[in-house]
């Protein structure tokens, strides 16, 4: 192993060392419980506020708009169910697309095995949501329409506030999972038209097991868990405060000079890999890009083939491809934007982070040529087609 | 996740390649993820002299072509038929089960590749 890259942020991210030094004394020192009515309880309270102001004012959203959850996976839950069952008297159509995580998707699932219709939007070649097809689908049994805001696969960044609009024009509620995209495209749940949304910590240098769930003031929803009064009696259980400050320090710690840095390692990485023959990107260039991905189909040559030998150079990425998958089925994402079987096979999915270096990604350009040119000579396949 | 044979063979193949006056030649798909192996043999007496392969498809799919290749190598046509996935992948050091099919891949190129031998052999 020669090297050590990490160019799979999209899964998952370090954490950086002040996230970690800020959450250390809530281990050992202030380790209270925020219910409790004594000066712990107290420290313990006034920290959990802060931290909410914190992610608050990064949305433009209120204190009380802020619930912490678990993470991702279980803001989605909350959001997704919650909504459908408060709101089955008015009716049982849901509006999502065939590109969101399979935290939706597989909540979507089972809420049509209770009853609720689900309509799954197709995207475009580049991977976005078209509004006009968006108010098409929506019907007078319409409740939530849920729509990923950068999608983890290819990068694309939907216009929130086109399709917010029309969910406000239809007065059905909008959610968006902007996990892949928070503090690294401009989030705003008032000029955006936002009425809940789903953000994590692990995306963005903080811990995992954390996350929160944006639910606009006024909207009724029933609990996911049931239990104690924390968090306006929207989510039970003891507040876990060491991973909440290390969101709120992680929020604290993202820039915009962070942004543009990966932007510019970003395009650097997309137009070294295009002089590579029989290369495609996936998902769109520029600004409706998420900074830190990149998404490439390689010709002739297998995904899980190339990161494996990248993993056998110290590089980490990941595939789309079907022989990644338990399934064996290649990413539904890069199949709902149009690629074939084998572009799919043959997607790798390169994430950077805050901390990846130019060095890094010229590393990554030499290596990454001589895989494809190794695993070209294996294949039965001409990849310079 | 992958054993260190595996490994080995897939980094380093010692069996990649086509045979130009190749004798017989067998190509298979599996439809399962999509993966394509090609598999040429020289015969002499029945025996298979040389073998190669040309494989798109993952780590275990490119390491089980390579150990294919020297299970049936000197090996006489009839008792290479009898090379089985389970041989291929115990000499690999194991595959997970969900990757259990790519090696079937090797023992069907070689079938094919007889296959072709044979019909060659008759004209
Ligand atoms: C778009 C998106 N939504 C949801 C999740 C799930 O979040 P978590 O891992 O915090 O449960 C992830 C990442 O795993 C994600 O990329
Ligand atoms: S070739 Fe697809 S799983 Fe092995």
């Amino acid at each position: 192993m020669g090297v050590d890259i990490y160019l799979d942020n999209g899964g998952t991210t370090k954490v950086d060392e002040r996230v970690v030094k800020a959450m250390l004394p809530f281990f050992t020192e202030q380790y209270g419980n925020a219910s409790s009515t004594h000066a712990r309880g107290y420290d313990a309270q006034k920290v959990l506020n802060k931290s909410r102001d914190t992610i608050a004012k990064s949305i433009n959203a209120l204190d009380e708009e802020i619930i912490f959850t678990s993470g991702g996976t279980e803001s989605n839950n909350f959001i997704l169910k919650g909504i459908a069952f408060t709101n089955k008297k008015k009716g049982n159509h849901i509006i999502t697309t065939k590109v969101e995580h399979k935290c939706i998707m597989n909540t979507c699932a089972w809420l049509e095995t209770q009853g609720f219709i689900i309509t799954y939007l197709d995207v475009n070649k580049e991977g976005f949501i078209d509004p006009q097809q968006l108010e098409e689908a929506i019907t007078n049994k319409t409740i939530l329409v849920s729509i990923i805001h950068g999608n983890n696969e290819t990068g694309s960044i939907n216009d929130l506030e086109a399709l917010g609009a029309v969910c406000k024009k239809h007065n059905v509620y909008f959610h968006t999972d902007a996990c892949q995209s928070y503090t690294k495209t401009p989030l705003d749940v008032k000029k955006q038209h936002i009425d809940l949304m789903t953000i994590n910590a692990h995306k963005i240098n903080g811990p995992k097991g954390v996350g929160a769930a944006f639910i606009r003031k006024g909207i009724n929803i029933t609990p996911l868990l049931h239990g104690g009064d924390q968090e306006f009696k929207k989510r039970a259980g003891t507040e876990n405060i060491p991973g909440i400050v290390g969101f709120a320090k992680a929020v604290d710690i993202a820039s915009e000079k962070n942004v543009k840095q990966m932007t510019i390692l970003r395009d650097k990485l997309i137009e070294g890999l295009l002089t590579i023959q029989g290369t495609k990107l996936n998902g769109p260039l520029g600004e409706r890009r998420l900074c830190n991905n990149v998404s490439v189909s390689f010709k002739a040559i297998e995904g899980e083939a190339i990161t494996g030998m990248l993993d056998l150079k110290g590089i980490a990425a990941s595939t789309g491809s079907a022989c990644s998958a338990k399934t064996l089925e290649p990413s539904y994402v890069l199949m709902a934007m149009g690629l074939t079987h084998e572009e799919a096979n043959g997607t790798v999915r390169l994430t950077i982070s805050k901390d990846t270096t130019e060095k890094d990604v010229t590393i990554f350009l030499k290596e990454i040529k001589l895989v494809v040119d190794k695993l070209r000579a294996i294949s039965p396949f001409k990849g310079d087609a | 996740m992958y054993s260190k044979e595996t490994i080995k063979r897939f980094s380093d193949p010692q069996f990649v390649g086509e045979i130009e006056d190749a004798d017989g030649v067998g190509e298979v798909g599996n439809m399962k993820c999509g993966d394509v192996m090609k598999m040429f043999i020289k015969v002499k007496d029945d025996v298979i002299t040389d073998i190669k392969f040309k494989t798109y498809g993952c780590m275990a799919a490119i390491a089980a072509s390579d150990m294919m290749c020297e299970l049936a190598k000197g090996k006489k046509i009839d008792d290479a038929l009898k090379i089985t996935a389970k041989e291929i992948t115990k000499d690999l050091g194991d595959l997970p089960p969900v990757k259990f099919h790519c090696s079937i891949l090797g023992t069907h190129a070689l079938k094919k590749a007889v296959e072709d031998y044979k019909s060659k052999q008759k004209a």
